[in-house]
């Protein structure tokens, strides 16, 4: 057995904070970034993309990027505006999720880009 | 109109309750037994007996049964099927008038379906297999207090299975200490720790000050993770007016979720508990201890499906479901039957799934399913697998048995479900290539690394005991 590790976490380090799924894995590669696009895509979800100010991140609402993509399913256009939103707001988490009508939820959500957390 | 005459004496059940002919309403309850019968009594005759018992009859004619209407009120045994693969029992379906039933009720429902009748004599044994609770019905209860859906909006969770943490020693922990196990699984990245089932209110720990300990741990876990966090607090009590103080209490204090054991606390103070927790905005996760006295003998006793309809209707958003994959006790099958009976909102007739009638449960919320007990991370593939992300994954020992502790198990089984998810999402097949998945997501996670390590050699291999009836003849 290998040596024990201490858990690194604490309040005054802000590399602790996290922005839930797939926010313990390492940020996802852009061919990763595509695959869980077309899993929104293929789930028929509308896709949605958000963004906070990573000091607000813990709230329900973060800003729209414009309105959700109803019935958009190319995902060229969706990534499209996850950068787009990311270049207007280079600071802020950009989240992408997909919205599920029939069970008035997310069916995914995830950060794509990682502002600073704090 | 033909009049009836009074004839004292002992009851030919088949004259009255074996109705063969009969179509059941839209509006009926309808049961499935299992009937076991002593050996030369017919079946008809049996399944009639059930039918009679288990509703309007008694042993004997009694003069007061002709000031009322009892062609409409009586149960009606429908129809007889072989059991397969075993010729000791067979199925009575039975229909019951939805007169019969105090609306809102499981309490009334059960004690006239599986009262009196479980006793009877003519029956060597007597299992209910099933229930149909007709939509009429179903919109009388109250049901589960929040939902799916309401629950991931509190808890801003989306698009994964929530993880959640049985803290052991079940007993004889300090409150302080207790937090302190609570607080290192909330950091590590769970999103929920839990209360065991028989931790109520003991000498050692007080549930007053169990629920302020844990709360500042899910305050600084949330504070250092950024995450929203919850802790079942265990509100069973010996009274329904304790239980409900402690209810109170928790609100007070902000706790997201409470907990109650709803066969050993009862069903009445369940459905009471519910209603609140709807009122109160509190969400309410439910353990099944008891339930394997009821429904583990494939002879006798109830169900657990029917024990998952009696709760979705008593109320409750999480109930433990079995993790076919762990150390209790799951058909992989009949699990799957009864975890959509929990979430769905139909359920089609599938006897490949021990459902034996549909399930139409109109606009009620629907209950998340809870796998717990003796899972660790190599289990994770199959269980996202089979319980997809309207789910809450349990580790209990699978967390705090981590080397590094609490935090470091937390962690590593949280990087497991989101490796899984991830790759699920691309379209891997998780049951195939777990372990490629998993050791790919070790890479970027020491805590994983070991935990892999650690839990490697761990398999339950033991056959079900409940199985579900197929042929092997």
């Amino acid at each position: 057995m290998s040596t024990m590790q201490d858990y690194k976490s604490s309040l005054s380090d802000p590399s602790s904070r996290k922005f839930e799924t797939f926010s313990y894995l390492p940020a996802l590669t852009p061919e990763q970034i595509r695959k869980q696009i077309e899993y929104i895509v293929s789930k028929g979800w509308n896709p949605g993309v958000e963004h906070t100010e990573p000091e607000n991140a813990f709230g329900n609402y973060w800003y729209m990027w414009k309105l959700p993509m109803f019935g958009e399913t190319d995902v060229d256009t969706i990534l499209a505006e996850v950068e787009a939103c990311h270049k207007a707001h280079p600071n802020n988490h950009v989240r992408l999720l997909g919205f599920d009508n029939f069970a008035q939820s997310a069916g995914a959500s995830m950060v794509i880009y990682r502002g600073k957390t704090v | 109109m033909a009049v009836k005459s009074y004839s004292a004496g002992v009851k030919e059940y088949r004259e009255t309750y074996w109705m063969p002919e009969y179509t059941p309403k839209d509006t009926d309850i309808l049961a499935c037994f299992k009937v076991t019968p002593q050996p030369g009594v017919p079946r008809e005759e049996v399944a009639a007996a059930v039918a009679a018992e288990s509703s309007t009859g008694t042993w004997t004619t009694v003069w007061t049964d002709l000031l009322t209407d009892l062609d409409y009120y009586k149960g009606r045994a429908y129809a007889i099927e072989d059991v397969p693969g075993d010729d000791t029992c067979f199925y009575a379906f039975v229909a019951y008038p939805i007169d019969l039933f105090e609306e809102g009720s499981v309490v009334n429902v059960l004690t006239s379906l599986v009262g009196n009748v479980f006793g009877f004599k003519a029956l060597r044994a007597l299992r209910l297999e099933d229930i149909r609770f007709p939509v009429a019905y179903v919109m009388t209860c109250n049901g589960p207090p929040q939902g799916i859906q309401v629950e991931r909006d509190i808890l801003n969770k989306y698009g994964r299975p929530m993880l959640g943490c049985t803290i052991k020693p079940k007993l004889g922990l300090s409150a302080k200490n207790y937090g302190r196990a609570c607080y290192e699984g909330l950091r590590g990245g769970l999103d929920f720790t839990k209360d065991d089932e028989n931790v109520n209110s003991q000498p050692f720990m007080r549930w007053r000050h169990r629920f302020d300990f844990v709360m500042e741990a899910i305050h600084k876990a949330e504070a250092e993770t950024g995450e929203r966090k919850g802790h079942y607090l265990n509100v069973t009590a010996p009274t329904a007016d304790e239980m409900m103080r402690r209810a109170e209490y928790a609100k007070e204090i902000g706790a997201p979720i409470i907990m109650h054991d709803y066969l050993t606390g009862g069903f009445s103070a369940n459905t009471q508990l519910a209603q609140w927790c709807r009122d109160n905005g509190m969400l309410l996760h439910i353990h099944r201890a008891m339930h394997a006295v009821l429904d583990r003998n494939p002879h006798h006793g109830i169900h657990f499906r029917v024990l998952t309809k009696i709760l979705r209707l008593s109320g409750g958003d999480h109930l433990h479901s079995g993790t076919v994959v762990g150390k209790l006790e799951g058909d992989r099958e009949a699990t799957l039957g009864w975890i959509d009976i929990m979430r769905d909102s139909y359920i089609k007739e599938d006897r490949s799934r021990g459902i034996f009638f549909d399930q139409d449960w109109g606009s009620m919320p629907g209950v998340i399913p809870v796998a717990s007990g003796g899972i660790h991370v190599w289990h994770m593939p199959a269980l996202v697998s089979i319980f997809g992300d309207d789910s809450v994954l349990q580790f209990g020992g699978g967390t705090l048995g981590h080397p590094w502790g609490n935090a470091a198990g937390a962690a590593a089984n949280r990087v497991a479900v989101e490796a899984c998810v991830e790759a699920r999402n691309q379209g891997r097949e998780l049951e195939k290539e777990g372990k490629d998945i998993l050791t790919a997501a070790a890479a970027h996670s020491p805590e994983l690394k070991i935990a892999m390590e650690t839990w490697k050699e761990i398999k339950f291999e033991f056959d079900t005991v409940d199985k579900l009836d197929v042929k092997h003849k």
